[in-house]
């Protein structure tokens, strides 16, 4: 189960998004990520479920893939859609017990299961298709303006790279652990939930040691290979935008324009 | 001409309790000295506690001396304007192969260390190429470190030491969790770099097998060098290097016991195959004596 979750790992292959320059997939992912939250019409979730679907073709990973990372966020979506459902005033159209489901409910709910499935998909779909390299590459570069501001923007970016680079390593600790417990008579799976909470400490002791023992492991070995910083660094890939990038920025300009235009027209 | 050098250096570990107060010294190195010549082959023995990865620290001046200096190229490691030049020259590869990568691709891996120093794109290019055609991973560039073996990583690592273009490679137990295979693929690596590329190996190992074709053994206890010589004057010191809690590799431990008993062989054999020559040697005069039919086969 912990294997599902597919933020953060990257899908190796050499299409055209790929190949894309990571500002332009930050750049798009956050214009996507707010057209969700300014349109509020069907047509337009279709619509923005359209260029998802074209974008994820074009990305050639496998929707199969994309629908696993999903399955890990499951419960999250759960409870908002049954908050929103359950708990929006208005007009009343079924009824049980205490709880009534208003038709502004069903609406609200089912516009904010679209949206939260579109926002992970959107993102790793980016995170897919984008080393963790390659990423901070891009933020570190499009924010870069902030190292006037004294914010340590590439120890920042070098920092999240490396959390993107454990975040397997660490799930399959986590596995390896769960059953070295499970081997001496640890139950993870029974009982309330303070008795599954008191599992967990045999799990996150070993687990929080083996992080720290590895990231002195991993500092001393950055350092062995002459790391100091950003000052003075050079790249193996410079970021530089060609020609595809200034087009896929135009495309996302246009999309972004069409989602807009949505909320005002009225569709 | 040598390459590092030790001059009675001493070190330790202090545990310090909350207070800040000293709980515990333990000495890791006491007036160790070693010198170590350029284009060479060395492998350091010792028994675990001897100080070994505490030196090999040294080198790369990720540890300073508390007494004592460590030159690498004549360079100074407690000095700190010459650090990231001499970390440039004597590269480091660590036992696990999983906490010293750090690229979510294996050539942007490779490129780590080339971008750290500051060598211009188009350099680092060739170089992460040449690097990894070395240590024979060029068909895995694009794939991530997560999918490859153990001693794959391990080459990995190599290659990414190898890109600063190093004079110097320590290579701290980088088989110690590598399965034989794996332990194979990374020796002969290490070992081709020695003889194609001309870079000195410092090799620290717990597998004497690994030991067996340095140019120069060196056995560590207590912090400090306690021999120092060729494969074959080491390991016939069979009785000593027991006491030091090592052992020697299997076929020279059979070669010493068929001598004490009363068998003629040579002081010391290193390999299988030489052992089996003269074994079979030994029996040709025998003929009464069934011979097995392939010598090569016990």
């Amino acid at each position: 189960m912990l294997r599902d979750i597919t933020i953060g790992q990257y899908y190796p292959s050499d299409s055209l998004i790929h190949r894309l320059d990571p500002r332009v997939k930050l750049a798009s992912t956050m214009l996507f990520l707010i057209s969700l939250f300014i349109t509020g019409s069907i047509a337009a979730y279709i619509f923005a479920g359209l260029v998802l679907l074209l974008v994820i073709r074009i990305s050639r990973i496998p929707v199969k893939f994309i629908v696993k990372g999903l399955k890990a966020v499951f419960i999250l979506l759960l409870i908002s859609v049954s908050f929103n459902l359950f708990l929006t005033p208005g007009e009343v159209i079924f009824k049980l017990g205490f709880l009534h489901i208003t038709r502004e409910g069903v609406r609200i709910a089912v516009f904010m299961a679209v949206r939260l499935i579109y926002l992970i998909i959107g993102s790793s779909l980016m995170t897919l298709t984008t080393t963790p390299n390659e990423l901070t590459d891009g933020l570190e570069k499009s924010l870069g303006f902030l190292n006037k501001a004294h914010i340590p923007v590439h120890e920042i970016a070098m920092m999240m790279s490396i959390a993107l680079r454990f975040i397997p390593i660490l799930i399959e600790e986590t596995d390896k652990i769960m059953k070295a417990q499970m081997a001496r008579g640890a139950d993870f799976d029974t009982g309330g939930l303070m008795d599954r909470a008191k599992a967990m400490v045999p799990l996150l002791v070993p687990l929080f040691l083996s992080a720290f023992r590895r990231a002195a492991d991993l500092a001393q070995a950055m350092e062995a290979r002459c790391y100091h910083g950003g000052e003075g660094r050079t790249k193996l890939k410079p970021l530089r935008y060609k020609r595809r990038d200034y087009i896929a920025y135009f495309t996302v300009a246009i999309y972004f324009i069409i989602m807009l235009s949505t909320r005002f027209i009225g569709i | 001409m040598k390459i590092i050098d030790a001059v009675h250096v001493f070190f330790d570990y202090m545990r310090r309790d909350e207070n800040d107060k000293i709980e515990e010294i333990s000495p890791a190195l006491s007036d160790m000295n070693l010198e170590i010549e350029k284009g060479s082959f060395v492998c350091v023995l010792g028994h675990n506690g001897s100080g070994k990865s505490t030196f090999a620290k040294m080198v790369n001046g990720l540890l300073l001396p508390k007494k004592g200096k460590v030159y690498v190229e004549e360079m100074d490691t407690a000095d700190d304007s010459l650090l990231l030049k001499i970390r440039e020259t004597a590269g480091m590869v660590f036992q696990n192969p999983d906490n010293q990568i750090i690229g979510n691709i294996v050539e942007e891996d490779v490129a780590f260390g080339p971008e750290n120093i500051g060598v211009p794109t188009d350099e680092i290019r060739q170089r992460v190429d040449a690097s990894l055609k070395a240590v024979n991973m060029t068909k895995y560039r694009k794939k991530s470190p997560g999918r490859l073996s153990g001693g794959q990583k391990q080459r990995v690592a190599i290659a990414g030491v190898m890109a600063m273009k190093p004079e110097c490679i320590i290579l701290d137990e980088p088989t110690a969790m590598l399965d034989p295979i794996g332990r194979k693929d990374v020796i002969r690596t290490v070992r081709e770099l020695n003889k194609k590329e001309g870079i000195t190996i410092v090799l620290i190992t717990h597998y004497m097998e690994e030991a067996v074709d340095a140019d120069r053994i060196i056995v560590m206890d207590e912090g400090h060098v306690v021999m120092d010589g060729k494969p074959e004057d080491i390991f016939k010191r069979v009785e000593e290097l027991k006491a030091l809690r090592l052992d020697v590799p299997q076929v020279t431990e059979l070669a010493y016991e068929l001598r004490k008993a009363g068998l003629p062989l040579p002081e010391c054999v290193l390999r299988r195959e030489e052992l089996c020559d003269i074994l079979t040697k030994l029996l040709k005069p025998v003929e009464s004596f069934k011979r097995p039919a392939d010598g090569h086969n016990f």
